[in-house]
């Protein structure tokens, strides 16, 4: 054990000589543990290509954007919505070439390079024992008692906290200011990450937690709990997906054109609602696992374009920054 | 290695350590400004978040330090059964990883915790603990085991033949303060709320998980954020270079306060704890009683939430935590002899500027942005190796060096005693080398490098991998734990904190118990 252990630290190359041609995915992190979807994707993939996938993780968009044309990456996994304009305009990225006309997402998708393989929307996840009465719409969370206390995620470190930022200025525009105003009180606290949020969520610390509309999937599949919800508003709630995207200088051209074409395929996307709690990007609805088809679901998606998103993205932080700071 | 080094030219050791230190810590954060092609300007956020750090990290170590004072006095002058491990479990908060040890704090102070419960029961109003008190609350809480550590170590230097002369002058309680305490705390003290305030600097998930909002930003925080949110280098490498000049305004600041106290060597001999009866007794006691409530039942709130949990945990988190011990354990074996060298340098040269300089540049890495640091060194290497194969080796490289200011804090004064009181007869005797290593310096350092070694090992048990940009498909326990909290996982991730606390402080526990064997 020892031995193996100084030999794992002293490692500088794999020392087994490959007979398969690697493909390199770069990933975020929960991608590739055990409970995410990377190991049943890996498996997935290297039984039709005849190849071997081999995930990096970390944060993969700094880490490309420093890499730039030398990265090693042959295929970018789990970037978010919120960061495509800055991806985009690396110009490290090739077309998928996938036809996207028939997806099965709330909104439209017409992009030729990043290709989305799950979606979910933002909602405010409660626990009905806990919360009997939960707030029905947007207006009456605003207008809610100070007492009802909410967790969210930092904008600035985080994807579902940016897509609150983007969630409230889509509903509220020119008078986001005033509803973080009344907003702000109620937030018991703000996190880095979703983690974080969640778990202060589930020990009873506060009552609403800023999650995903699929996050009560979880409870009723994975332990048998009914009682957690999301609250669903007229008002309409923010789309997120995660994309794939092929690096145009790969070195594996057939390889990572084939994993794009791989994506949207029944097998991989049915991985995707119990790998990572989220809805599949082309998969019939009759195809989704019960739970998923039970949730409720909001009337009304709302999205910004790449580009109004990203010109929103400092003037709506500047009011999210100022209403905490009364 | 360091004993070779150490025997050929002594001193030289130390300069060359701390030169490769500097070079670390300060050429990591030239790669980062010379990527983003200078440093940029900073906006009225960044001030704030550098305002309210100054603060916080100020009031955090002025209470950490001051609290500690009593609570060590007690533990030096009283004797009671469970005393040595009681000293050993009040060290336990500081090694806990953070995440750990917020999901302690919030389950007794939180909304729903304990304490609020008491106050609703008794109609009192409640307190929060999320904005600048909950940040100062958590740093008190990290940091008082710390300080009290340091000083009881201070205490227990103080010659034992000190105390019988005092005793035989018939000194009451008010002289002892006078002619011993005083004098070793201000040799001590100063150090320790240096240690502190520069642990508080660069806090940062503390900030994040009770600052309440953005208006508790920290500037580790905010390197953070410009990071990842504009994927602005420039910023971050002016807010790491602000973070820099902070802790060396502080160190300059705590060095002026800093006078030897100079008892002299003694004996060895036990020392006779008669300490003062009457009120101060029972003063002592509420104390001590205080403090362990404080510290340790955050403590207890997590493992009874996660133990239940333990027995069902995956294979893998196993694995990952057999990992995270090996690579915890050569951390802190290199901590230790980055820590000797530099100590020993710094002892010798103890009046001049070289060793002030040695001083400073061990202390650096307190200061160095985690995040900074990682990209720099990501951007330096990357140059010549992939850097996924570096993950592990770069991992616990960065963990000894990040350990190293707390080993300095507990070994400088040590080492300075050390060498007042034996390098002359040493250097009569001619002893050098391996020899005086064996049998002067390690026996006589024993007990703070046992605790360094403990400090060490533990805080790189704890550690979530300081650089996520190297990758790897190696998982430590603290990731797994986070990839359990991402897969919603909460339960087993309560489980896994257990698991997780246990080995930090099983392996400080082992270090630090293998120094004290003969107190």
């Amino acid at each position: 054990m020892k031995r193996l252990a100084l030999l794992a630290l002293l490692a500088a190359s794999p020392a087994l000589a490959q007979e398969k041609p690697v493909l390199t995915v770069y990933a975020e992190d929960y991608v590739t543990s055990e409970w995410g979807p990377g190991p049943k994707i890996e498996e997935g993939f290297e039984a039709i290509c005849g190849c071997d996938l081999t995930f990096v993780t970390g944060d993969i968009l700094p880490r490309l954007l420093m890499e730039g044309e030398g990265t090693e990456a042959d295929v970018v996994f789990g970037l978010n919505t919120d960061v495509l304009a800055r991806a985009r305009a690396s110009g490290l990225f090739a077309q998928h070439g996938q036809d996207t006309s028939d997806m099965s997402l709330p909104v439209a998708w017409e992009d030729d390079i990043f290709l989305p393989y799950n979606w979910s929307e933002t909602a405010f996840i409660y626990d009905e024992t806990r919360t009997p009465n939960p707030p029905k719409s947007f207006a009456e969370l605003l207008d809610a008692p100070e007492d009802l206390k909410i967790v969210i995620q930092d904008p600035r470190g985080s994807i579902s906290g940016l897509a609150l930022l983007l969630w409230v200025k889509s509903v509220y525009g020119e008078g986001a200011p005033q509803a973080w105003a009344k907003l702000a009180p109620k937030v018991l606290t703000v996190t880095k990450g979703w983690s974080e949020s969640y778990g202060l969520f589930t020990e009873g610390e506060a009552d609403m937690v800023l999650s995903f509309t699929t996050s009560p999937a979880y409870h009723i599949e994975a332990e048998g709990d009914k009682t957690k919800h999301a609250a669903i508003f007229p008002e309409g709630h923010y789309f997120l997906t995660e994309v794939a995207a092929q690096v145009k200088g790969t070195d594996q051209p057939e390889l990572a054109q084939s994993f794009m074409d791989w994506v949207l395929t029944p097998k991989f996307q049915s991985v995707i609602p119990h790998a990572n709690w989220s809805l599949p990007s082309k998969l019939p609805e009759a195809d989704w696992p019960q739970v998923m088809r039970d949730l409720p679901r909001p009337d009304k998606t709302l999205f910004y374009s790449e580009d109004e998103a990203e010109a929103l993205r400092r003037p709506a932080l500047d009011e999210w920054l100022a209403a905490f700071s009364q | 290695m360091a004993g070779g080094v150490l025997a050929v030219r002594p001193g030289l050791g130390g300069v060359v350590t701390a030169a490769l230190l500097a070079g670390l810590i300060l050429g990591t954060l030239a790669a980062v400004a010379s990527f983003a092609g200078g440093l940029s300007g900073l906006g009225p956020w960044d001030w704030r978040a550098v305002w309210f750090t100054l603060w916080q990290a100020a009031v955090s170590a002025t209470l950490s330090a001051m609290l500690a004072i009593p609570v060590a006095r007690a533990l030096a002058r009283r004797r009671f059964p469970g005393r040595s491990v009681l000293v050993t479990l009040l060290g336990a908060p500081f090694i806990l990883p953070v995440i750990v040890a917020i999901m302690g704090l919030i389950s007794v102070f939180g909304r729903n915790g304990l304490l609020n419960e008491g106050l609703r029961a008794l109609g009192l109003p409640e307190i929060s603990i999320y904005g600048w008190q909950g940040v100062i609350l958590a740093h008190v809480f990290f940091n008082l085991p710390l300080s009290v550590r340091l000083l009881l170590q201070g205490w227990q230097g103080i010659p034992a033949e000190r105390f019988r002369l005092a005793e035989s002058l018939g000194f009451a309680p008010r002289d002892i303060t006078r002619h011993l305490e005083r004098p070793m705390l201000r040799a001590v003290l100063p150090g320790v709320w240096l240690a502190v305030f520069l642990v508080c600097l660069t806090s940062f998930a503390v900030a994040l998980a009770l600052g309440g909002g953005p208006k508790a930003t920290t500037v580790e925080l905010a390197i953070y954020q410009a990071f990842r949110f504009d994927f602005d280098m420039g910023r971050a490498a002016t807010l790491g270079l602000v973070q820099v000049g902070l802790c060396l305004g502080a160190m300059a600041l705590a060095s002026r306060f800093t006078i030897p106290a100079g008892f002299g060597a003694g004996m060895d001999s036990a020392a006779s704890l008669r300490g003062p009866g009457g009120w101060r007794r029972g003063g002592d006691a509420l104390a001590i009683t205080l403090a362990a409530g404080f510290l340790l039942w955050p403590m207890l709130t997590v493992i009874l939430a996660g133990l239940p949990r333990l027995p069902a945990l995956e294979a893998t988190v196993w694995v990952a935590a057999g990992r995270s011990v090996i690579m915890a354990l050569v951390s802190a074996l290199l901590t230790l002899a980055l820590g000797l060298v530099l100590s020993l340098a710094i002892a010798r040269g103890s009046a001049g500027w070289p060793a002030r300089l040695i001083e400073a540049a061990g202390m650096l890495p307190i200061i160095a942005s985690p995040l900074v640091l990682g990209t720099g060194l990501y951007l330096i290497l990357r140059v010549w190796i992939t850097p996924g194969q570096l993950a592990l080796p770069v991992t616990v490289a960065i963990n000894a060096v990040m350990a190293l200011p707390f080993a300095l804090r507990a070994l400088i004064p040590a080492a300075r005693v050390l060498e007042q009181d034996y390098g002359r007869l040493a250097a009569s005797l001619d002893l050098r080398g391996w020899a005086r290593l064996r049998h002067l310096t390690l026996p006589r350092l024993a007990r703070p490098l046992g605790f360094a070694g403990g400090l060490a090992a533990a805080l790189a048990m704890g550690d979530l991998g300081v650089i996520t940009l190297f990758a790897s498909d190696q998982p430590t326990l603290p990731l797994k734990l986070y990839q359990l909290m991402t897969a919603y996982r909460m339960a087993d991730a309560a489980g896994c904190a257990v698991l997780l606390m246990a080995i930090s402080f099983a392996l400080f526990w082992a270090f630090d118990r293998g120094g004290r064997l003969n107190a």
